[in-house]
């Protein structure tokens, strides 16, 4: 199929960027949406032209790196997928895609397509961990016994790939789904709990003070989630947060 | 404690707090406003009742508001914050792809909430202050009406086609407003909200049968007298 791209470029972090049309001729319905941005870079190296600057890793659906907001969607239009698993079937011949960032003020753009998200990293950095004793005494995780619910929901908290899914699709850019499955996935586990108040208290601070907005119950993160995160977590990260402050 | 209330989820809580107590005053409002249909003297009784007795005046009054104004207060600078932490908008984003327009709306909704609150003062509020406190006429009584004054005045409020219009306008806009707010003041509180049918049902019934009430109650006044 033929289509026509319209591409955020962007020189720098100073640049102020726009956006600029591209075509691509021939491209597979089978490929990945992250092939067909191969092919145009390809046709622009060959015409001597800056690639397009774009982030992936895994290409796989694991490693959360491909952002791309694509024709108004984060990770464009299917559900539960990342930019990696989206297939150009999804698109018709002749169709005119926008592709953008990530948007969000603590997500600033690097270059072209590619975003920043060293915001998540400190917010997990401020707590989301748990301190244990690692040095060849571990305890087997085995001995603790765990109920099937709360092994269950911890599992599905920790399924996050921390891809920013949630902040560029919510309209208040809001990290809360992220935050809150990071909070839940310890705060559901024994070995979880012991630090679980300043746990929250840290990474909810951290995420204050990142620029990240206030969330409002909007539910677009839940739905825009490769991981169907659901807004459960940020429930209990409310719940968690008011636990701790009451302490 | 005090920095609870200045962490993001605190003010979540806030806002949703606030709206509870909103929720709460408006079910008062529609079963006196109610009574108006079915009574008119049991209406014009109540109503002296809410408007004399001091522990409501200067005990609730005063509550609702700073219930209010601390409602939409935190409402719009919330709002300005969120757009501040947004920066650069989106060339092309659907945001109907993945929720409700009241959902992302709510400070618009609100806004004309507010508009309909400024001009429902206006109509009722200050004149009554004005009458009992200003020229301290307590007695709840109208010239050339027999008995109190209020029914009259209500009556007399809904004649114009153009207020009983704005009304209804209003009371859609809180229809709006509370079908998704209800849940989400509930997800603020930490309550999974949207797990809970028997929670989303009763949030839809109160979002659309109190407006309605409302509007049926000016539009009943508007076609009776
Ligand atoms: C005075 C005009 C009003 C304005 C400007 C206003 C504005 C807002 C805004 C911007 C929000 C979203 C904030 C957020 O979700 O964090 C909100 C939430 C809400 N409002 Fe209002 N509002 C007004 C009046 C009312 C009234 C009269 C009621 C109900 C009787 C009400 C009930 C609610 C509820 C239930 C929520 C959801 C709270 C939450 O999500 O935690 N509002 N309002
Ligand atoms: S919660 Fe979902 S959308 Fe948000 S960072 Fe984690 S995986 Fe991505
Ligand atoms: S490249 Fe790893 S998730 Fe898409």
């Amino acid at each position: 199929m033929n289509l026509t791209l319209k591409i955020w470029r962007q020189k720098g972090p100073q640049d102020k960027g726009r956006m600029v049309d591209y075509k691509v001729n021939d491209i597979s319905e089978h490929m990945s949406f992250l092939e067909m941005m191969d092919v145009l870079n390809e046709q622009l190296v060959n015409s001597g032209d800056e690639p397009v600057a774009f982030d992936h890793d895994c290409r796989e659906g694991i490693c959360g790196m491909c952002s791309l907001y694509i024709n108004g969607q984060a990770h464009g239009p299917d559900r539960g997928i990342t930019t990696c698993q989206l297939h150009m079937r999804m698109f018709n011949d002749g169709d005119t895609i926008t592709i953008e960032p990530f948007r969000a003020k603590a997500f600033p753009v690097i270059k072209d397509l590619v975003i920043d998200r060293m915001s998540f990293e400190r917010i997990q950095q401020a707590g989301g961990y748990i301190s244990v004793n690692t040095s060849g005494n571990t305890q087997d995780a085995n001995n603790i016994p765990i109920s099937k619910h709360a092994a269950d929901e911890a599992m599905d908290a920790a399924a996050c790939i921390g891809c920013g899914a949630c902040v560029a699709t919510c309209k208040n850019s809001s990290a809360m789904l992220f935050v809150g499955a990071k909070v839940s996935q310890f705060a559901l586990l024994p070995q979880g709990q012991i630090e679980a108040a300043e746990r929250v208290l840290n990474m909810v601070a951290q995420m204050d003070l990142e620029g990240f907005g206030n969330c409002t119950n909007i539910g677009a993160c839940e739905i825009e989630c490769p991981k169907g995160i659901s807004l459960d977590n940020i429930a209990r990260m409310n719940r968690e947060l008011m636990k701790a402050s009451l302490k | 404690m005090s920095g609870f209330f200045k962490s993001s989820i605190g003010r979540k809580v806030a806002m949703a707090l606030s709206a509870f107590f909103l929720m709460f005053f408006l079910l008062i409002h529609i079963t006196i406003n109610l009574i108006s249909v079915f009574s008119e003297d049991t209406f014009n009784t109540v109503s002296h009742f809410m408007g004399t007795n001091p522990l409501i005046q200067f005990g609730m009054q005063p509550v609702l508001i700073f219930g209010v104004v601390f409602h939409f207060v935190l409402g719009f600078v919330l709002e300005l914050k969120n757009r501040k932490a947004v920066g650069v908008s989106y060339a092309r984003n659907n945001g109907g792809a993945n929720s409700t327009w009241m959902s992302r709306n709510m400070v618009y909704s609100g806004a004309a909430i507010l508009a309909f609150i400024v001009l429902h003062f206006i109509d009722f509020w200050i004149p009554e202050i004005n009458t009992k406190y200003i020229i301290g006429d307590m007695s709840g009584t109208m010239e050339g009406v027999e008995g109190f004054r209020y029914y009259e005045e209500l009556k007399h409020k809904f004649e114009d086609p153009f207020r009983v219009g704005a009304y209804v306008i209003a009371f859609v806009f809180l229809a709006l407003h509370l079908l998704h707010g209800f849940t989400s003041a509930f997800q603020s509180m930490g309550v999974t909200a949207g797990r809970k049918k028997g929670l989303q049902n009763l949030g839809k019934a109160y979002s659309i049968i109190i407006p309605l009430g409302f509007i049926f109650i000016a539009l009943y006044h508007h076609f009776n007298h």
